[in-house]
């Protein structure tokens, strides 16, 4: 059996996803009611999904790692969801919608993947709308929309800068629902740890209570992971703080193929590390790009001067200021891509030109805009942010220039999955960021809450069924068959393993370093010295982690050092698996940017004749190196191109 | 400017929901004022794991203000001196040189203590699970444009809708109520016409259910709203009653 088939329907582009719901095979209502379903997460999309396959009558087991399913990352997105109403009558279109999302990736994902998330995003819309989600309204009452990168229309519906927290209070309340009505039973504070196969299907998980420190046996005929991405790698992220890889990692040592894992966005704008202390870090909207201007010293003395704090930014004369980004870019400026933006500041701050105390931060001013528009407008553009950015920072970006700096945001990558979304172990399923289909190798904003609900609400509630119409008359599992005894027990081992390390390290100690090593070498440029570099680094630090590790207390209580310890395991490998694959894209495409492997201009340089393709890593096991298949990505529909922004 | 400064954190510590509790003052040198309070209690736990204890419990993970997992009482005020924001938003800078901090869980009979500052909202839930919802199905929903919705009534329910359901409000309630958190939910939905074709059965299953689970009554004191990181209005109260009596009404 060819693991890597994708399974894409046959058809025109606009008729697949119509025709492979003509033909897919169903289960009927009484059946239903006979099949069990994990959904690890409670995010958009394991919410979305748990509350849709409870309400069709399966009968869903949906684990939350925090005390409420309202708590899941989802909550903290900002600008808003894309759809292709065409509401503002602008040109929008299902095709339009299909075809900036292509681009945006840099030709990197699969048409019939990312049209059919187009297609349903109408859908989703309606769906939130009738949960009661107050989105932005006009004055005749209907919807309002605004734009976003990568666009020329206006497609995005939002709810003030809290779009990501309506619309998961939306998905929370219809599981709420279901879950009042016993179509779903919730498991709060529980953290799945390993996945359980039975003759090499995905039968159940096995979850470790957060509260008890219990491990804990839960069957199954199908298991959704719905876990998000593992941003976290680099310690300091846009993530929250229990946002980790380790489901994802888990179904990859089980066989589960794992696709683009090199795949990471950075985003330009964030509040700049402040100390070495720093916990995590926070966006402040890409919206600031339209009016604020980037800017660094232009001699080092100043930069110097400004970081021993000898040196206001609003002493430094015009002429004696780099606007590197209008400099490079005239003709897209200070609103250059995500990634081109990144790479940017990166590259003045690395030749000593950064600002605040710690050299990694660069100016976004305002100045001029205030001059320009007044400070009214300015205030009511962005007042909300410049209040969030004074609480933090205790500096009042009206009076002198914001600083920011890259961070990283969001994985591209993730767990293989063919176009029903099912990974390459039958029965187990991938939504959401964490799996690894729909953005290519750069996500435009507004399409992370899209694609969470689709996947969530109007995808897998169709595809889960033709896998499970074939389980109909396999009995429920008993959770005392050998391989739920073998799994737990090795998880019980690792787990007495890491507590008997009894090293001098914290867990946060040692994962700073890993995000030191990330941010270095697999970070926004990469090349392959660096890269082999890191690979190295990565497994000494490995070693470090297995023989240097303290973690204070006992396995079978409530105990946070433990639980930050396995992901942290997860974590260093999954570093390294992200470094092997930089390694072997030898090309620049969205948020990967190989140094070696750009334009005479400093773009990103594809190679589409070597690299048009997915890569698949699959485990050999521990101390062995990975395996990559390909999954050949061959456009029937639309016509790669270089993306330009200089003219 | 920022500096840096030594303090004393007086924590409660408590190791599980039956055992006694009691506070522990610890010591802390040179905290940069610029790094949240969130990152000074990371700095305690880190000294404590390398002095072989164990560290502070406390709940906390979008660190950003919006996912409402944080908590603490913070010298008196649920989320700390601060005014609007989140503990994860709040900043050192709002403590002086020599100060001592005390740091307490949210204390209600709605929320027992899980282990030190941590503390179990299961009861939030609940609540929502009773009633805080439009009763639709995925799929088979009418055009979103279909139901015209006025610009103010919608602001309105936004501003409701912002909750963040983090529990201050309980904790800063001398009555242990959760009226306000109720009343935020039920005004989402009564302010929106998708909402109140089961405003009635909401209003009463969510009210019976706060009951019933042991949050106090509201006597008007307005500390909810004070403390509120989010500043939801007690107006919602006043909302929450009249939909709850028009309800009453009815049966």
């Amino acid at each position: 059996m060819n693991k890597l088939d994708a399974k894409i329907p046959k058809g025109p582009l606009a008729e697949k996803w119509t025709n492979y719901k003509n033909h897919q095979k169903l289960v009927n209502p009484a059946n239903k009611r006979r099949l069990d379903i994990i959904v690890v997460g409670t995010g958009l999309a394991g919410a979305s999904a748990a509350a849709s396959l409870g309400e069709m009558g399966f009968k869903v087991h949906n684990f939350c790692i925090q005390d409420s399913p309202r708590r899941a990352h989802s909550i903290a997105a900002q600008g808003g969801i894309n759809a292709a109403k065409n509401y503002p009558n602008d040109g929008d279109s299902v095709y339009r919608l299909f075809y900036d999302t292509i681009k945006g990736g840099d030709y990197r994902a699969r048409e019939a993947n990312v049209y059919r998330l187009a297609e349903v995003s109408n859908s989703i819309i309606d769906q939130c709308v009738a949960q009661g989600v107050p989105f932005a309204r006009e004055y005749g009452g209907l919807l309002d929309n605004r734009s976003f990168g990568g666009a020329q229309v206006s497609r995005t519906f939002y709810a003030r800068g809290q779009t990501g927290q309506q619309l998961l209070l939306g998905a929370y309340s219809a599981l709420s629902r279901a879950i009042h009505k016993k179509q779903v039973e919730l498991y709060t504070r529980y953290e799945m740890v390993d996945l359980v196969i039975i003759d090499g299907r995905a039968r159940g998980i096995i979850a470790r209570n957060l509260v008890t420190g219990k491990l804990e046996r839960f069957a199954a005929h199908a298991v959704v992971i719905a876990t998000g991405g593992y941003g976290n790698t680099f310690f300091l992220s846009t993530n929250a703080m229990t946002s980790n890889g380790s489901a994802a990692w888990q179904c990859y040592k089980k066989g589960a193929y794992f696709a683009n894992p090199c795949m990471a966005q950075i985003h330009p704008t964030c509040i700049p590390v402040h100390g070495e202390f720093q916990s995590k870090l926070t966006l402040m909207s890409e919206s600031l790009r339209n009016d604020g201007r980037i800017w660094v010293p232009k001699k080092l003395e100043d930069a110097e001067a400004i970081r021993e704090g000898k040196l206001k930014p609003t002493q430094i004369k015009e002429e004696d200021r780099d606007y590197y980004l209008e400099r490079r870019y005239p003709a897209f400026g200070n609103l250059v891509p995500r990634d081109v933006a990144s790479r940017a500041a990166k590259e003045r701050c690395d030749a000593g030109y950064g600002v605040g105390n710690t050299g990694l931060a660069v100016y976004l001013d305002f100045a001029d805009a205030i001059e320009r528009l007044g400070r009214d407008v300015v205030e009511a553009r962005y007042g909300n942010l410049f209040q969030m950015y004074e609480k933090i920072v205790d500096d009042n970006p009206y009076e002198t220039p914001m600083m920011i700096y890259p961070a990283i945001h969001y994985t591209m990558g993730g767990i293989w999955v063919d176009y029903e979304l099912m990974t390459s172990i039958p029965g187990l399923f991938a939504i959401g960021e964490a799996n690894f289909s729909d953005h290519g190798a750069n996500r435009l904003g507004a399409s992370a809450l899209m694609q969470g609900l689709a996947d969530g609400y109007f995808v897998l509630p169709y595809t889960i069924q033709n896998y499970l119409a074939d389980q109909i008359n396999v009995p429920r599992f008993k959770t005392d068959a050998p391989e739920f005894a073998q799994a737990e027990k090795e998880i019980n081992d690792r787990i007495e393993r890491l507590m008997n390390i009894k090293g001098k390290h914290s867990v946060d100690h040692i994962h700073k370093e890993l995000g030191h090593i990330m941010w270095d070498f697999v970070g926004m440029g990469r090349d392959a010295e660096g890269l082999k570099g890191a690979i190295e680094k990565l497994q000494a630090l490995k070693k470090d982690f297995w023989t240097n590790l303290r973690i204070p207390g006992n396995k079978e209580t409530l105990n946070v050092e433990l639980e930050k310890a396995l992901r942290l395991a997860d974590f260093i490998e999954i570093g390294e698996l992200m470094a092997h694959d930089a390694l072997d894209r030898e090309e620049s495409c969205g948020g990967h940017f190989r140094l070696e492997h750009q334009t005479p201009e400093g773009e990103a340089l594809r190679h589409d004749d070597q690299f048009a393709y997915v890569s698949c890593w699959e485990y050999q096991g521990e101390e062995k190196a990975p395996v990559m298949f390909k999954e050949p990505l061959e456009y029937e529909f639309v016509e790669r191109q270089q993306r330009n922004y200089k003219s | 400017m920022d500096k840096d400064i030594n303090i004393k954190v007086k924590v409660w510590r408590q190791n599980g929901p039956n055992e006694k509790g009691h506070f522990e003052t610890y010591a802390l040198e040179k905290i940069s004022q610029g790094s949240s309070f969130l990152e000074m209690l990371d700095i305690l736990n880190e000294q404590l794991i390398n002095e072989g204890k164990e560290p502070v419990v406390f709940d906390h993970d979008c660190r950003e203000g919006i996912c409402g997992m944080c908590s603490l009482y913070i010298n008196g005020h649920p989320h700390g001196p601060d005014t609007g924001i989140t503990t994860c938003q709040l900043h050192m800078r709002r403590f002086n040189d020599g100060d001592t901090i005390t740091v307490e869980p949210w204390r209600s009979a709605g929320f027992p203590i899980i282990k030190d500052l941590m503390v179990d909202r299961t009861a939030f839930d609940k609540i929502i699970q009773a009633g805080g919802y439009i009763s639709v199905n995925t799929g088979g929903i009418p055009d979103a444009n279909a139901i015209p919705i006025p610009r103010d009534d919608a602001e309105m329910a936004m501003d409701a809708a912002a909750c963040i359901g983090c529990g201050a409000c309980v904790a800063a309630c001398k009555n242990g109520s959760a009226m306000l958190f109720v009343s935020a939910k039920v005004s989402q939905f009564a302010l929106l016409p998708q909402g109140r074709v089961e405003a009635a059965r909401r209003a009463k299953s969510m009210v019976a259910k706060m009951d019933e689970l042991g949050f106090g009554n509201c006597t008007n004191t307005g500390a909810c709203e004070v403390e509120c990181p989010k500043n939801i209005s007690i107006s919602n109260i006043a909302r929450l009653n009249r939909e709850f009596l028009k309800a009453k009404f009815r049966d």
